[in-house]
């Protein structure tokens, strides 16, 4: 199981990536393998807002669905609508293709977000 | 996300084949007093294996009974609504058992293995009804040996357009080719004596084998050398919602009957055969049906349709999901409930509530995914 260095990684098993002042976000290695095969996604519009740690959509496999919680807090500034249509492509490179959305942050990073060796000692500990 | 999955306070019985599950990474889950493997690679991979090729399931918790004797099938013809005394022997036939009421206590396949031995075939969650309903089917004379051998015995199912060819390199192909749909068989399969009966439970042609426990895991090695793709109870709950076949405790239990669940087919009540539920079945058909269980479609891609999801129509609810799921053929969703029978017809225009939300739905002929013909 992958957990790339370079993402922080929410206790609700997201991914961000900071790319030019947005943030990128996706969900973990760990949390599609849970889930199986991904079958449905719904995200937020493109300009709502989202907020840390509050429920921005869902994502649901074959056997289960689960709520996505945003790991950041900003304006939807783009949806991975590849990834909407097939969302198998989640399954498949949940780091790379399989991401979700773009964010423009309100400030910056929030407090409490994992490195990868962190939140692999969380997962681990599941 | 996901938290682990319930786990119930009873050790759950294991299947013969349990460590070949652990070894192969599947992802074991508790199912009706066993432990089962929901999934190994995945459950739409899976899916399509049986659909495109050939899959192998461990069914072994399926309930076992095997009967013998000069009143054996007598004695479950008093407890099925089907007229097994008709079936010639290597066939098997499905059915249903049901209460005084009406009420369907199970759905077992019955097999006749010879003119006096017979072999019944229920749920796993049903056993202990099935077997009571069995034994207070005897009177006291009758000439029958009743023999669960559940645990005995293994029960493999393997299933897909290539799993004649794939059985036939494991036994003679001409015994393979002699194996009729829903008929059976005794043969050596790799030395052993086992059952081979051309049933399913996925949609597509298929065999289903019941052999002793202890040769098990050696049949289902040669099965995933000759290349079977190992399937879980996801898949196997997804093939049998394509095939718009009934899952009991879902679809079909002691509160339905089995006219409103499209089961008339197995209810023989012209022969003088008495079984259990008799006047009142006759009574019900004479009614007619209220409703029925109908084959529901979502009209596009969307959150998926779930057991116990509301179905409305013009705005009212009508009905619910006595199942539901993903169809990895359709990609859409798909699931099947109760609606009345005005309702029921082909073609009605229906939403199902998901969380909340009203997805455009249609009543659509059943079953969803039919094999192509010519493909037996």
């Amino acid at each position: 199981m992958q957990f790339p260095a370079e993402l922080r990684y929410s206790r609700e098993h997201e991914w961000v990536r900071v790319e030019d002042g947005a943030a990128v976000v996706g969900i973990t290695d760990f949390a599609q393998d849970q889930l199986g095969d991904v079958v449905f996604v719904s995200l937020p519009a493109v300009g709502s807002k989202v907020a840390a740690l509050e429920k921005m959509g869902e994502i649901e496999s074959v056997k289960s669905v689960s709520e996505l919680y945003s790991p950041v807090s900003g304006t939807v500034v783009e949806i991975n609508q590849a990834a909407v249509d097939s969302p198998e492509t989640i399954n498949r490179d949940a780091y790379g293709e399989g991401w979700l959305l773009r964010v423009a942050m309100d400030g910056g990073l929030p407090d409490g977000l994992l490195s990868a060796d962190e939140y692999r000692a969380v997962v681990g500990a599941e | 996300m996901p938290g682990a999955p319930h786990v119930s306070s009873a050790t759950p019985r294991q299947t013969a084949l349990n460590p070949r599950h652990r070894a192969a990474g599947a992802r074991m889950v508790p199912f009706a007093g066993w432990e089962m493997p929901l999934q190994y690679r995945g459950i739409v991979e899976e899916h399509l294996a049986v659909r495109r090729r050939v899959g192998v399931f461990d069914v072994s918790h399926m309930a076992r009974f095997f009967l013998a004797g000069a009143d054996a099938g007598a004695v479950i013809r008093r407890t099925v609504t089907y007229d097994v005394l008709a079936m010639e022997p290597e066939t098997g036939h499905y059915s249903v058992a049901c209460d005084d009421a009406g009420g369907i206590l199970d759905d077992p396949y019955v097999y006749r293995l010879g003119p006096q031995r017979w072999m019944v075939v229920g749920n796993a969650a049903r056993r202990e009804v099935d077997l009571e309903a069995l034994r207070a089917a005897v009177r006291s004379g009758d000439d029958v040996e009743l023999d669960d051998r559940t645990e005995a015995t293994a029960m493999l199912a393997v299933q897909g357009p290539q799993a004649a060819s794939l059985l036939g390199a494991l036994l003679a192909p001409e015994i393979v080719g002699r194996v009729e749909p829903h008929h059976t068989t005794e043969v050596a399969l790799v030395g052993y004596k086992a059952l081979v009966s051309r049933t399913g439970y996925t949609g597509e042609d298929g065999f289903e084998l019941v052999l002793a426990a202890a040769v098990a895991a050696e049949v289902w090695d040669r099965l995933l050398s000759g290349g079977a793709e190992p399937c879980g109870l996801g898949a196997r709950d997804t093939l049998r919602l394509e095939a718009a076949l009934a899952l009991y405790g879902n679809d079909i239990d002691v509160t339905t009957d089995p006219f409103e669940a499209g089961l008339g087919w197995v209810v023989s009540l012209e022969d003088a055969g008495d079984f259990r539920g008799r006047a009142a079945l006759v009574g019900r058909k004479a009614a007619g049906r209220t409703r029925a269980l109908a084959c529901i479609r979502a009209a596009e891609r969307g959150p998926v349709f779930r057991h116990g999801c509301a179905v409305l129509a013009g705005g009212a609810r009508v009905g619910g999901l006595t199942s539901g799921g993903y169809s990895p053929v359709l990609e859409t969703s798909i699931g099947m409930g109760y609606l009345p029978v005005e309702q029921a017809k082909s073609g009605t225009r229906v939403e199902v509530e998901v969380r909340g939300r009203r997805e455009r739905a249609e009543v659509v002929r059943r079953p969803f995914y039919r094999r192509a013909a010519g493909s037996s």
